[in-house]
């Protein structure tokens, strides 16, 4: 049973990261958008089987807040923000998609080693993979929100950052719950609140192309 | 409770002063309340001092709940603050007494009044903090003050430059400070004085505390080479604030020195005395050369300041020498000579920059050359400017002799100490010091004679009156107490000693009961010296001679050549001016001044003049100061760069640095 339930949390975690180059990759803005959803559903289940093999039931609160906010509510309502704003469904990189890619391997490599040395003396190895894995998709977000031009798939990569904070957070055990809500609705509110920019964004400059915001303050490059 | 009590009144009584001066600095007879007030307040401050010294008050303290919420503010009186508070209330009142008739020619009072009294008050508290907080909290008021009454003339743009200097400075200074305190409270942070003594610290902590207080409390007094912002900050103040900042507030930086070099920061090293006193030597004889060569009237007393400064400094250092070798008697002999010394300079340098004060006003100018005759026409301002230059000068029988006297008995103990290090440095820094007396001698004589004798170098001088009669009732009640100073000095020897006893406890020999009022530091047999005899037998001698010269001279009837070497010229520029004055040491002192001195001939058959230019370099600006400002200004515009980025790559840098530390954390484990 152990077996299993090691493997099943490392593969969910596994996955996860996955999907993170998954979203490094991509270059339309409805893919991106979908796959979010599946990084979080993948969240979601992630967080559901901790908290089965933990037995702590009130992270099945966490996981419903993940499926429902996240894979849900907010790709649905960044699918009609572009739709609405009839945003170039293009997203524009900075840098090329493949040395991106290799960034992010060298992050994760990066991560494993850190975390593996860091965490040497505790026992619980699969807490321990599963920080790993978690820091590992902190990064790739953070990455993906530097690499990218779009207001949008920056929006995505702040939300997939999250989604690595919400992982660290189930993965070690003892966390308390109220800090688990209170990210998950600071980053809701964090998404209405950037929502509501790209809008007003949007209204002044025709584009959300932040390079926009860059012209205006007058800034050189 | 009844010392501190008076003390810690008179300083929120002037602080409230400088808040009720905003108010009220407009009306035409604010000056005459204000100063009055201050003045006031001094005398009241050196007045409870000087009694709680003559009666060896104990300690006093008292905690007011202002500040951190956990700490408040503690005041504590002793022997040292008292010492020093008597310094500060004398200085205080003799400058606020002067300002109500030098004041009167301010053309924006409102830009003085406001800050003069609070600038008392929180040398006041400095004086009496009795933690740390307090301390800095003060220091940097009174900083701040100071900086705005530099600022006073704010319209000339050298005042301005100066201000920013000083600021720059000032800031620098109480950052160590800062870091000087922070060391010394150690990990359980805990700031009380008391607390702070009774902390053990190891050899190394208690060495950067003291390299750090050198600097920071260095910075304010004007050490070399932290001393560039005193010979332009102090002149560019109103003159009755320039006698502040030189006579008292440099005085309170040494009070912070020596109440944590020898009080707070626990047992010292031998090692540590030499730094000083080279620091002190350097200090004396750059000081007084650069107060030489300097054709300004205040900056020559405030490059004397300086000089005066590093003797203090010099005596504590070797206080320091005897102190961490046990020789508590000796440590206590040059301790009584640094704060006598402390005591002495503030009276003769207020004198002095009150004397070019009443110059200013009369003549409108303060460059030596411009100036000239002035005994003709201010009379007793030149009388009692010659006795100011007389004590500065370390004649006898007035009191700069004394003080200079006593640290030259002090070096002369020296092959005493068991360090042959210290056997041979410090004969050699008292040859320096002899050197440095001996140029402040030259220095003044050149400043009297060029401002006051001769003829008149410029027309300014011409319209020239006396001053105003509260100016020269301060002026000669300074002059008066040099001249006190100076032949009964053993009482005032008595009365700084509990503050030298707390100190390095020893104290020297009472002096109080000797006969014809000798002072005897060490021993009978050894040497003594009497100020009032010197006086009579100056005196005597000189009325001798007077009267000799007088009787066999005078009355023959006397004819002289029409042209006598020139000399009769009408025009002025023939006398022997400050430049002329200043041309031997210049040319001997080249490399030490980086002096320069070029001769620019018109070619032939122009009947141009010929250019003759001199002058001197200070090392420290164009060595320390211009490479540091250059690099800091070079670091700051290719820094700038980072306020024009993109978002996306602050969000980056933000990036690049975590993975940074990461990878900086990886490698690390």
């Amino acid at each position: 049973m152990h077996d299993y339930a090691f493997d099943i949390a490392h593969l969910l975690a596994g996955s996860l990261v996955l999907v993170s180059f998954l979203l490094i990759y991509q270059d339309r803005l409805f893919a991106l958008l979908n796959v979010f959803a599946l990084q979080a559903l993948l969240l979601a289940m992630a967080v559901a089987w901790q908290a089965y093999i933990q037995g702590a039931h009130h992270l099945y609160a966490s996981a419903a807040i993940a499926l429902v906010f996240k894979a849900v509510i907010v790709p649905w309502a960044l699918h009609r923000m572009v739709r609405r704003l009839g945003i170039h469904r293009d997203v524009e990189t900075v840098v090329g998609v493949v040395p991106t890619m290799l960034a992010g391997m060298g992050l994760v490599a990066l991560s494993i080693l850190l975390m593996l040395q860091l965490t040497a003396a505790a026992e619980n190895a699969l807490a321990r993979e599963d920080l790993a894995f978690a820091l590992s998709v902190i990064l790739l977000g953070m990455l993906m929100m530097v690499t990218r031009r779009n207001a949008v798939s920056q929006v995505v990569g702040f939300m997939s950052l999250e989604n690595g904070l919400i992982l660290a957070a189930t993965g070690a055990q003892g966390m308390p719950f109220v800090v688990e809500i209170s990210i998950a609705f600071s980053v809701l509110i964090a998404m209405i609140v950037i929502g509501v920019f790209l809008f007003r964004i949007r209204e002044r400059f025709d584009s959300v192309d932040i390079e926009a915001l860059d012209h205006f303050r007058g800034e050189r490059r | 409770m009844m010392g501190v009590g008076v003390a810690a009144t008179m300083a929120a009584f002037l602080l409230a002063l400088s808040l009720a001066a905003i108010t009220i600095a407009g009306r035409r007879s604010a000056p005459s309340i204000i100063y009055g007030l201050s003045g006031a307040a001094c005398v009241v401050l050196a007045l409870a001092a000087i009694i709680a010294l003559a009666t060896r008050a104990e300690a006093t303290s008292l905690t007011v709940p202002i500040g951190l919420p956990w700490l408040g503010a503690h005041l504590v009186q002793d022997a040292l603050s008292a010492v020093f508070l008597a310094l500060l209330g004398i200085g205080g009142a003799m400058a606020s007494f002067y300002a109500i008739g030098y004041g009167r020619h301010e053309h924006e009072p409102q830009r003085v009044l406001p800050f003069f009294p609070g600038f008392l008050g929180a040398m006041t508290l400095v004086v009496l903090a009795g933690d740390a907080f307090t301390f800095l909290l003060s220091w940097e008021i009174m900083s701040l003050l100071s900086w705005a009454l530099v600022l006073a003339h704010h319209r000339d743009e050298g005042s301005r430059s100066a201000g920013y200097l000083y600021l720059v400075m000032a800031g620098f200074g109480t950052m160590v400070l800062l870091l000087a305190f922070g060391l010394m409270a150690g990990a359980q942070g805990s700031y009380e004085f008391a607390a702070i003594r009774a902390v053990e610290r190891s050899p190394g902590i208690a060495a950067l505390v003291f390299g750090l207080m050198v600097v920071g409390a260095g910075s304010k007094a004007g050490l070399v080479p932290l001393h560039v912002w005193l010979p332009v900050a102090h002149p560019a103040a109103p003159s009755h604030v320039s006698a502040l900042m030189s006579g008292v507030m440099t005085k309170v930086a040494v009070y912070g020195f020596i109440r944590v070099a020898f009080d707070l920061a626990g047992p010292v090293e031998w090692w540590m005395s030499p730094i000083i006193i080279v620091i002190g030597v350097a200090t004396a004889v750059m000081g007084i050369l650069f107060a030489i060569m300097d054709d300004d009237g205040k900056r020559i007393l405030a490059y004397s300041t300086i000089e005066n400064i590093g003797v203090i400094f010099a005596a504590l250092g070797l206080a320091l020498a005897f102190q961490a070798n046990g020789m508590h008697a000796l440590a206590a002999l040059a301790m009584t000579a640094a704060l006598l010394h402390a005591m002495n300079h503030m009276m003769f340098k207020s004198l002095l920059f009150m004397v070019m004060g009443a110059v200013l006003n009369a003549t409108g100018r303060r460059d030596l050359d411009g100036l000239g005759g002035l005994i003709h026409r201010m009379p007793v301002t030149a009388f009692l400017a010659l006795v100011g230059v007389t004590a500065i000068s370390a004649l006898p029988p007035l009191n700069g002799f004394v003080s200079e006297w006593l640290l030259f008995q002090t070096v002369l103990q020296s092959p005493q100490l068991p360090q042959p290090a210290l056997q041979f440095m410090v004969p050699a820094a008292g040859g320096l010091l002899a050197l440095a007396a001996a140029l402040a001698a030259a220095c003044f004589v050149r400043f009297y004679g060029v401002a006051f004798l001769g003829r008149a170098r410029s027309g300014d001088v011409a319209g020239a009156i006396e001053t105003d009669r509260w100016s020269l009732g301060a002026m000669a009640a300074l002059a008066a107490l040099c001249v006190l100073a100076g032949i009964l000095p053993g009482y005032l020897i008595d009365l700084i000693a509990p503050a030298v006893d707390i100190i390095v406890g020893a104290r020297i020999l009472p002096q109080g009961g000797n006969a014809w009022l000798t002072l005897v530091p060490v021993a009978d047999v050894r040497s003594s010296y009497s100020g009032f005899l010197v006086m009579v037998f100056v005196a005597v001698t000189g009325s001798a001679v007077a009267w000799l010269v007088h009787r066999l001279a005078s009355q023959r009837l006397r004819r002289g050549p029409a042209w006598d070497c020139g000399f009769p010229n009408a025009d002025p520029i023939t006398q022997y001016g400050g430049g002329s004055f200043a041309q031997p040491i210049r040319r001997v002192m080249a490399s030490v001044l980086a002096a320069h001195e070029t001769v620019t001939m018109p070619p032939p058959g122009d009947p141009g003049p010929a250019r003759h230019t001199a002058g001197v370099e200070d090392l420290a600006w164009s060595r320390l100061y211009l490479p540091l400002a250059s690099a800091v200004t070079g670091t700051t515009i290719r820094l700038n760069a980072l306020q024009f980025l993109t978002i996306r790559r602050y969000l980056g840098l933000v990036f690049a640095s975590l993975i940074l530390l990461l990878v900086g954390l990886a490698i690390w484990n």
